[in-house]
């Protein structure tokens, strides 16, 4: 999983040749996603949220809820925004993703499948023994670039990736999925402040703001408003969108960075478990085993909603 | 004999490293090892994070995985405890080529006190699944062990003193990476040691234990915790009446318990473990002293070592008996 930068793309290239080296490894990434239409990216949710529900009623369940308020996000990410070619996953010049929130592994999974990273088939491998998809996500997994579970390690990751880019003279970001409980960590706000001193303008993170974490609202336990001022307060760019709006987030992910010298961070405001009304919006949505009666109800509910 | 502070000799090597390779890059959490220090055409790879140790190990992950070979700079202290996680999840699990190069080990931060010492770096970094340990004794042995240390394809951790501390004798070969170097032969008793004033302590009292007490007195240098050189341990050690480790770290999970280990599971021999006490030292002191204070001084080793043979002797003596307390 580790690309290698030779001695061609060591000190050299940042600065003034860096435009050469990044024609060279970065260009040839493919970018099939951005073609897809709105009902496509519009189908593809609907099939990762499949994806979700189906994973939730295998032997262990999984984590529903926050890889549902996700959905669209990596949605848009994966088929839309992020340079990235399934046939070579290391590619120096790709947009590198990291799930900071890494228990949305299940959601990851679904969308790394529908983007041909893995096979479909793979999935009901989920939680299996011996198999590789874990309830978080580690390396072993194509496309996985880095192991995530315990929270407030992604958007350092992040990064160390972007400086990486830069250094290199590439113009490939970072893109960086936090929970929103996540943010109680305080090595975010250590990351956040170091990413802004650095002027990492190629490190994008997005906030999946659903507003609830294990046991309850993130604002009864720890809260964290006003969101949107702090992270403008630890100087990064901040934009506000929908997070289940295609379009917004296509917009906004792909125009970054909107401030010359500044991180960006899109503040997604999304629901627990979207898509499946009877969880939506509820905590205890976190984490579910759906039995064969629930499963099926998921699924005809996931499909009503559609309509 | 000279005196130099291993983390000087480090930062002056790492400067003509980030010239020779143009992969290497230098993470720091405003520590001042480099204030004043011209990169020249590496400047760009020298990165200031502000005091960050988690952001640090992170970053480091992500470049490493970038294929970049970052230096990360901070203290044994937050190395070792504050930023573990990072390097266990981040780097470790990962294996990622990342050089954590953490000064003020030990006690060498004297008087700034408990919370900055680092008296259990070596127990939280050798229980890595593929971290590579590494713990330079002076000044040659830092230059030498770095350059090893620089190709690995892994990571590794590597403890650094705050001030100058005494060279080793002139004509010690240079340290080889992974394998215990035999600084003096000998083998009924053999002195394990590793790190600064420990391996001086050890050389020292086995010249005196030699000289006042005729004992044939080995000493190892075993600047690789891990990984182990087992093999060379075992062979030096068959046949001891007595093993001895010295070392500048608590009595858990370092040096001691590295060669307890490996005795216990291949050739065990009586062994006696000389770190510093089971507490925190909160006693204003340069490095020396504080060592001194809990007997890790050529003195301290050798009245142990008769302590421990005469407590041999007497069991040995009285057939039955099974243990004795500690000396």
């Amino acid at each position: 999983m580790t690309a290698v930068v030779g001695a061609d793309t060591g000190p050299e290239t940042s600065a003034e040749t860096g435009a050469e080296t990044g024609a060279e490894t970065g260009a040839v990434v493919g970018t099939a996603g951005t073609e897809m239409t709105a009902d496509g990216l519009r189908e593809t949710a609907l099939r990762i949220r499949r994806h979700i529900v189906d994973m939730c009623a295998g032997p262990e369940g999984g984590h529903l809820g926050g890889s549902l308020s996700s959905a669209d996000i990596l949605t848009v990410l994966y088929f839309s925004v992020l340079r990235c070619d399934p046939a070579a996953p290391d590619d120096p010049g790709r947009d590198v993703f990291l799930l900071s929130k890494g228990h949305g592994a299940i959601g990851l999974y679904a969308t790394l499948a529908e983007r041909g990273y893995l096979p479909v088939a793979e999935l009901a491998t989920y939680a299996r023994p011996g198999g590789r998809l874990m309830g978080h996500p580690v390396r072993a997994v194509p496309g996985v670039e880095m192991p995530t579970g315990s929270l407030g390690h992604g958007l350092a990751l992040g990064l160390g990736f972007a400086l990486s880019a830069r250094l290199a003279g590439r113009a490939n970001r970072a893109f960086v999925l936090l929970g929103d409980g996540e943010l109680q960590e305080g090595s975010c706000w250590e990351s956040a402040i170091a990413a802004a001193a650095q002027g990492a303008d190629n490190l994008v993170a997005i906030v999946d703001r659903n507003g609830l974490q294990l046991t309850g609202a993130t604002e009864q336990i720890s809260p964290l408003e006003p969101m949107a001022a702090r992270w403008r307060a630890f100087n990064w760019a901040v934009r506000e969108v929908d997070g289940h709006d295609h379009e917004a987030l296509r917009e906004a992910l792909a125009s970054a960075p909107w401030e010359p010298g500044r991180p960006s961070v899109v503040v997604a405001s999304t629901v627990k478990g979207q898509g499946l009304a009877m969880v939506a919006g509820k905590a205890h949505s976190h984490y579910a085993t759906l039995s064969e009666r629930m499963h099926a109800r998921a699924v005809r509910a996931l499909r009503a909603g559609d309509r | 004999m000279s005196a130099v502070a291993t983390r000087t000799v480090y930062r002056d090597a790492l400067v003509e490293r980030m010239g020779a390779d143009p992969t290497a890059v230098c993470l720091d959490t405003d520590t001042g090892l480099f204030s004043g220090v011209d990169f020249g055409d590496a400047a760009a790879r020298y990165l200031n994070l502000g005091i960050a140790e988690h952001t640090l190990m992170g970053v480091a992950a992500g470049m490493a995985a970038s294929g970049w070979r970052p230096y990360v700079n901070t203290m044994a202290a937050f190395a070792g405890a504050r930023a573990l996680e990072a390097v266990k999840i981040d780097i470790a699990y990962n294996a990622l080529p990342v050089r954590i190069m953490a000064t003020h080990s030990g006690v060498s931060a004297g008087h700034l006190g408990p919370t900055h010492h680092a008296l259990e770096d070596l127990a939280v970094m050798r229980v890595l699944p593929n971290m590579t340990v590494v713990v330079p004794a002076d000044g040659a042995s830092t230059t030498a062990l770095l350059g090893q240390v620089a190709d690995l394809p892994g990571p590794a951790y590597v403890r650094l003193g705050r001030k100058p501390t005494p060279s080793l004798p002139e004509d010690t070969p240079p340290p080889v990476l992974g394998r215990i170097q035999r600084l003096r032969d000998g083998g009924e008793v053999v002195l394990v040691c590793a790190g600064p004033l420990p391996v001086l302590a050890a050389l020292e009292a086995a010249g005196t234990l030699a000289a006042e007490d005729g004992l044939d007195v080995g000493v190892l240098h075993a600047h690789t915790l891990k990984p182990f050189d087992t093999g060379t341990l075992t062979a030096a050690t068959a046949g001891a009446r007595l093993v001895v480790t010295v070392e500048e770290h608590w009595p858990s999970g370092g040096l001691g318990s590295a060669v307890a280990e490996e005795l216990a599971e291949h050739a065990p021999r009586p062994l006696l473990r000389i770190a510093m006490p089971d507490r925190f030292v909160d006693t204003v002191g340069g490095q020396e002293r504080l060592m001194a204070d809990n007997g890790i001084t050529a003195e301290g080793v050798a009245a142990r070592v008769r302590a421990r043979l005469a407590g041999l002797a007497d069991t040995a003596a009285a057939p039955g008996t099974q243990t004795r307390p500690i000396p």
